[in-house]
């Protein structure tokens, strides 16, 4: 056991291949299944997130096919209203809770510590279990699909639909405890990006040189933060109602339906901020790459993201306009819910200036990121519309919201989500994705996209109700819902092109080096893949553009990458001041473990017990986690949490 | 209706202003009978005019912002693919597009807020006190209307078809029986949730005769796509016939089906359906005394044929699945009889 | 990757802490972000239980509210609990490792004697959990305080455990510190839930 100084003077060093070599073996995770189960490596944990995500988001596009033939001519009965109503549910659920903070997260867990010059995040045992726990409670809710107990009430969920009067099966247990379950995993990992962005900058690095990026995910975090726990709660009060006979929920004795709205929604609006905070933050990002200049307008763009979710918190009430709730109470959410597209206008109008001001090169990333400022745009009008009260008394609940939902979550994460991966391919893989299949994959995205969804406004407009399994003839709704199911057809068609695409690539890529975009922030720094330990030294950030410093001459100080803190006395990075990102001490970094995984077994032996009322179970697995938990959180000597003999 | 044409001539390209156009056809309006894009009545023309007002200004930034995208890519693209010959551009400038673009923003969103605003206040209550109260249940998957009156004789219950007088106001009353739904005639008014455990009001108007369309549009479970709701606007007088021939009770029937039919009718169905003038009483399912003259059966499932009847009472769960309707396991000849008897419910 | 000018890179070298120092490690902000879910999500419990309160039509209240005679002391017992694990920790930052045994010993004994007392105060109600409303209200919220007092009473064991074992010193005791942060936190949660429950019936009048 050697000593861990309670002090000591981070070693600068100009890097070399020992250090390298050494460096390596302390970071590098064992191979096999043993490294797989334990690896608490950000890069791991970030390309599983990712590659999960597209798996819940094939499943839920596959869903949505399967709903789409339903839908392309009237009174058709491929599906039973059942069959429908589930399938509705799940790719609702599975798009938005499995697919959409999931894959920004995964981007944000592999980026960080390499944007922020760190070797890892705050929390990396935290990192893994906020995966596990994010897979187990996705298989979780699949789990109840399977046999035929999906949820069947649409992602919202709403009582008494909800109840067990109405619904005996076991549907909604499954999507409850599910839904709790998978909050776990939003938390924690929330938590982790607000501490990482907190501690663990490179020095330098203050909050004026944070990419865009970086704040999109903070903002989101610090929404989930406070707004997780009430779904969390909304859905432990169901499930109480269902299986204790609480009456939190139901009318007959007295409860209120509206309570589950209002605190479904008071998370269900921050939540939608959440889900494209982040990605307008790729494409703030990788548009200057692009158009090669600097973004115009970083601070009002930072300032406009936290101001979207600030504004975010006092609107989730134009989701229940048609509540019947006083008209004054509803004009208040009704002005906030058009007031808040301003911080919106001015990150559309700071990309456009990006686009004119620069030389944009046209690469696949470049069509992804650029065509989503026009989808952007769509999906903005049509959530101004619907913000203005008598008008969304109209929209609300018919196709149009569904044309709307889709643009915002399509347009503004799906499409930056894309086009995220074609610039970050390369840094994950060392491959750079085809260009040339990139544009059929891209055209057929865009196009697929629009004739799938542009006409559902229309659709909406002439008055059909979403959630319908089937519609009349001679409602006017036939052709327009037949070129949506075309639409979405070649929309998924484009999906499976960069599906094709990254298959290929992986093997058969052109080999990207570190920097092929020539971008200008710090995780084009280093190799790719990036090793284990991302940077040889820590870098000492001057600029914005720590790669970008010598071309753009704002000022005489240099970005440091070669020469630095070394830190290589077992798993260490730099801990920095909240502020500024002065130098404050050495954090000690966990080795690989595999208590995440453990412990994710554990909570997940607990939710299958809670559903299944096995008792005996859940007591068992309630102690194994609090064991898991006290022997992850162990003080150990060589993290320096323990106190030395002859120190202090 | 003149409101609408008016902000039409002042704000609208010409491509909107022929699209109104169309939609508001004789030929479309028959075509698209849940569609809000036109309306009648003095609580829908200020929406309709708001719905295309921002729609139009809505179109207007979509195309405005497009074209500046694709222009810029156009202008502006570098000579060469290749991104690393590409010199990199200082920082500065472009700040100019984020004021005057946030700046007319700003001032197109604080407009349709105060128009917003204003047409709020304009719907918020009925021009003239209302004339009728009708009490309306959303329940799965129908809807009851209760016609309330203080003279408790004139007091009916119906279902599915509600019938209002042209050219007055009406008031609403929303219950909400068992799960949440929302009621809403597009032509007419927008969306009203009733809702367990609170009545909820709302009034409308409707000043062209005509059969409007009413779909559910809260999800209810599993035929929420099979609850319709139809307001037949009647001139007043014809309103008010109906209403009277509403009071009345069913009249015996006088064929031998018939006859047979109400017996096998009230053994079979009296326990959740209710036909004034017989023993059938129930009150789970809709009130069926006059029956023959609505237009659809189920909830706007069928047309109201005596061969969707027999089909309908003889398996309603292969027509409508999930309806609370239970399969009555009748035979043959009982299906013959009571379809016999219904289309004497006139 | 770019070459820079090695020299004067302007790098400071000063001595700094290594390791899990107290407020500068990352447990710190760890705990704080756990409280600040934690703390909405008694927001959110304690939001529900006004909104029927001011959605009902009077009747909410049961007949006999839950009365002071226990729940006052059991109050105090709390606060002096957190006071105990304050002073414990106060002595291990001055070196004093038996200060700290002896203060996380007292806060967990007042913490059982706590869910003790409370346990009764439970059986004193005239209400269950399916009676009413506020039934439900009353042992979903004091419930999930509940919770978290036996999670808190888990890691001041566990604590208790590790002071025992001479794992902590003046600079190396942010589990002190961290574990301690919960345990105020849930005192002082404790308090927005007692007034919520104990005292507004008066305030109705």
């Amino acid at each position: 056991m050697t000593l861990v100084d309670i002090e000591r003077r981070p070693e600068i060093a100009r890097v070399s291949e020992t250090d390298r070599a050494k460096l390596k073996t302390i970071w590098e995770t064992r191979p096999g299944l043993a490294g797989f189960l334990s690896s608490v490596d950000h890069k791991d944990v970030g390309i599983r997130y990712i590659v999960t995500a597209f798996v819940f988001l094939i499943l839920g596009g596959v869903e949505a096919l399967i709903m789409r033939v339903q839908l392309a001519k009237p009174e058709q009965s491929l599906l039973t209203p059942e069959q429908y109503n589930q399938l509705f549910s799940m790719h609702g659920m599975t798009m938005i809770f499995l697919y959409a903070l999931p894959v920004l997260s995964g981007f944000s867990n592999y980026l960080w510590p390499l944007l922020l010059g760190a070797r890892d995040m705050a929390f990396p045992r935290l990192n893994a279990f906020s995966y596990w726990i994010y897979v187990f409670a996705g298989i979780f809710m699949y789990a109840g699909f399977a046999i035929g107990a999906g949820p069947n009430d649409g992602w919202f969920n709403y009582v008494p639909y909800a109840s067990r009067q109405y619904n005996p099966g076991m549907n909604m247990d499954f999507y409850a405890l599910g839904m709790i379950f998978l909050g776990i995993s939003t938390s924690v990992g929330a938590a982790n990006f607000i501490v990482t962005l907190v501690r663990t900058r490179a020095p330098g690095m203050s909050l004026n040189r944070l990419p865009i990026l970086i704040w999109g995910t903070l903002t989101a975090s610090a929404a989930n933060i406070l707004v997780v726990p009430a779904v969390s709660l909304a859905f432990f009060l169901l499930w109480m109602d269902r299986q204790f006979g609480t009456h939190f929920f139901d009318v007959s004795q007295g409860g209120q339906p509206l309570l589950w709205q209002h605190l479904f929604w008071i998370f269900g609006h921050p939540w939608v901020y959440a889900v494209v905070l982040p990605a307008m933050g790729m494409v703030s990002d990788g548009l200057p790459a692009f158009c090669r200049r600097p973004l115009v307008g970083y601070t009002p763009v930072a300032l406009s993201t936290v101001a979207t979710m600030v504004l975010g918190f006092g609107v989730w009430v134009h989701h229940m306009f048609a509540t019947g709730m006083p008209n004054l109470a509803l004009s208040f959410f009704s002005g906030a819910s058009i007031v808040i597209a301003v911080p919106s206008a001015v990150a559309v109008f700071a990309w456009l200036a990006t686009i004119w001001n620069g030389r944009p090169v046209i690469t696949t990333a470049f069509l992804f990121f650029a065509s989503m400022i026009a989808l952007f745009v769509i999906g903005g009008v049509s959530g101004f519309m619907t913000g203005s009260l008598p008008v969304d008394w109209q929209l609300t609940d018919t196709y149009f919201v569904v044309a709307h939902l889709h643009y915002v979550l399509i347009g503004i994460n799906v499409f930056p989500v894309v086009g995220a991966l074609y610039f970050w391919f390369p840094k994950f893989t060392g491959r750079m994705l085809d260009e040339r299949l990139g544009r059929w994959n891209f055209w057929t995205m865009f196009l697929g996209f629009n004739i799938g969804f542009l006409p559902m406004h229309l659709t909406g407009l002439w008055g059909m109700p979403r959630r319908v399994y089937t519609y009349p003839e001679g409602m006017g709704w036939d052709w327009l819902n037949m070129i949506s199911s075309v639409g979405s057809f070649l929309f998924a068609f484009g999906v499976l092109l960069l599906l094709i695409n990254l298959a290929v690539s992986l093997r058969r890529g052109k080999v990207a080096g570190p920097n092929p975009w020539d971008a200008p922030t710090l995780e084009w720094a280093v190799p790719s893949p990036p090793p284990p330990y991302n940077f040889d030294v820590i870098p000492h950030v001057a600029s914005r553009h720590p790669l970008w410093e010598d071309r753009l001459q704002e000022s005489e100080a240099r970005t440091s990458l070669t020469e630095g803190y070394l830190l290589d006395h077992g798993r260490e990075t730099i801990g920095t001041t909240p502020l500024d990102g002065d130098i404050d001490l050495i954090l000690k970094m966990p080795e690989d473990s595999y208590a995440p995984f453990m412990l994710s077994v554990a909570i997940s032996a607990f939710f299958l017990a809670l559903l299944l009322h096995w008792w005996w179970l859940a007591a068992a697995a309630g102690v194994a986690t609090i064991g898991a938990i006290a022997i992850w959180l162990w003080p150990e000597h060589d993290l320096g949490q323990t106190a030395d003999a002859g120190h202090d | 209706m003149r409101r609408t044409e008016r902000l039409f001539g002042k704000n609208c390209p010409a491509v909107l202003a022929i699209l109104w156009g169309v939609t508001q056809s004789h030929y479309v309006l028959a075509d698209l009978p849940a569609s809000y894009l036109h309306g009648n009545g003095s609580k829908a023309y200020p929406v309709v005019s708001l719905t295309w007002g921002l729609l139009a200004i809505s179109i207007a930034v979509t195309v405005i912002v497009c074209a500046l995208l694709v222009l810029g890519i156009v202008a502006r693209r570098a000579r060469t693919d290749e991104i690393a010959s590409t010199p990199v551009g200082r920082s500065g400038g472009g700040m100019p597009w984020l004021v005057w673009g946030t700046g007319i923003s700003t001032v197109a969103l604080f407009g349709s807020l105060v128009w917003t605003v204003a047409v709020l206040a304009d719907i918020n209550g009925p021009p003239s006190k209302p004339t009728v109260t009708i009490e309306v249940t959303g329940q799965q998957w129908w809807w009851k209307a209760r016609y309330l009156s203080d003279d408790a004789s004139r007091t009916i219950t119906t279902a599915n078809e509600i019938h209002i007088p042209v050219g007055q106001p009406i008031r609403i009353k929303l219950i909400g029986a068992d799960v949440i739904h929302s009621f809403w005639v597009p032509a007419l008014t927008g969306k009203t949730d009733t809702i367990p455990g609170q009545t909820n009001t709302m009034w409308l108007e409707a000043d062209k005769p005509g059969i409007y369309r009413g779909p559910c549009t809260e999800y209810c479970g599993a035929q929420h796509a099979h609850m319709t709701a139809f307001v037949v606007a009647d001139p007043p007088d014809a309103f008010k016939n109906w209403w009277d021939a509403q009071i009345t009770s069913a009249s015996a029937p006088t064929s031998d089906d018939g006859m047979r039919g109400q017996g096998a009718f009230v053994f079979h169905c009296g326990a959740c359906h209710t036909v004034r003038g017989t023993e059938a009483g129930g009150t789970t399912g809709p009130e069926l005394t006059h029956l023959m003259t609505r237009q659809t059966i189920a909830a706007g499932t069928l047309d109201n044929t005596p061969s969707n009847l027999a089909g309908w009472i003889s398996n309603p769960q292969a027509l409508k699945p999930g309806t609370t309707m239970p399969a009555p396991g009748l035979s043959g000849r009982e299906v013959t009889d009571i379809t016999a008897y219904l289309e004497t419910l006139r | 990757m770019t070459d820079q000018a090695v020299a004067d890179i302007g790098l400071e070298q000063p001595r700094v802490p290594v390791g899990s120092i107290r407020r500068r490690g990352t447990g710190w902000w760890g705990v704080l972000t756990l409280i600040l879910t934690e703390a909405s999500l008694f927001v959110y419990l304690l939001f529900s239980y006004y909104y029927f309160a001011f959605q009902s039509s009077g009747g909410f209240l049961p007949d006999k509210p839950p009365s002071l005679e226990l729940s006052v002391p059991n109050t105090v017992i709390l606060l002096l609990s957190s006071v105990a694990v304050w002073w414990g920790d106060a002595g291990v930052r001055r070196g004093r490792q038996r200060q700290l045994v002896i203060g996380l010993a007292i806060a967990l004994l007042l913490g059982i004697a706590f869910v003790t007392i409370q346990l009764f105060e439970w059986r004193e109600q005239t209400f269950t959990l399916r009676s009413s409303q506020y039934g439900s209200l009353f042992y979903t919220i004091t419930g999930f305080h509940m919770a978290h007092v036996i999670v808190g009473l888990l890691v001041l064991a566990v604590l208790l455990v590790w002071s025992a074992l001479g794992y902590f010193s003046g600079r190396r005791s942010a589990p002190i510190l961290i574990g301690g942060a919960y345990w105020h936190f849930v005192d002082v949660v404790w308090l927005a839930v007692f007034f919520t429950f104990y005292i507004t019936p008066y305030l109705r009048g």
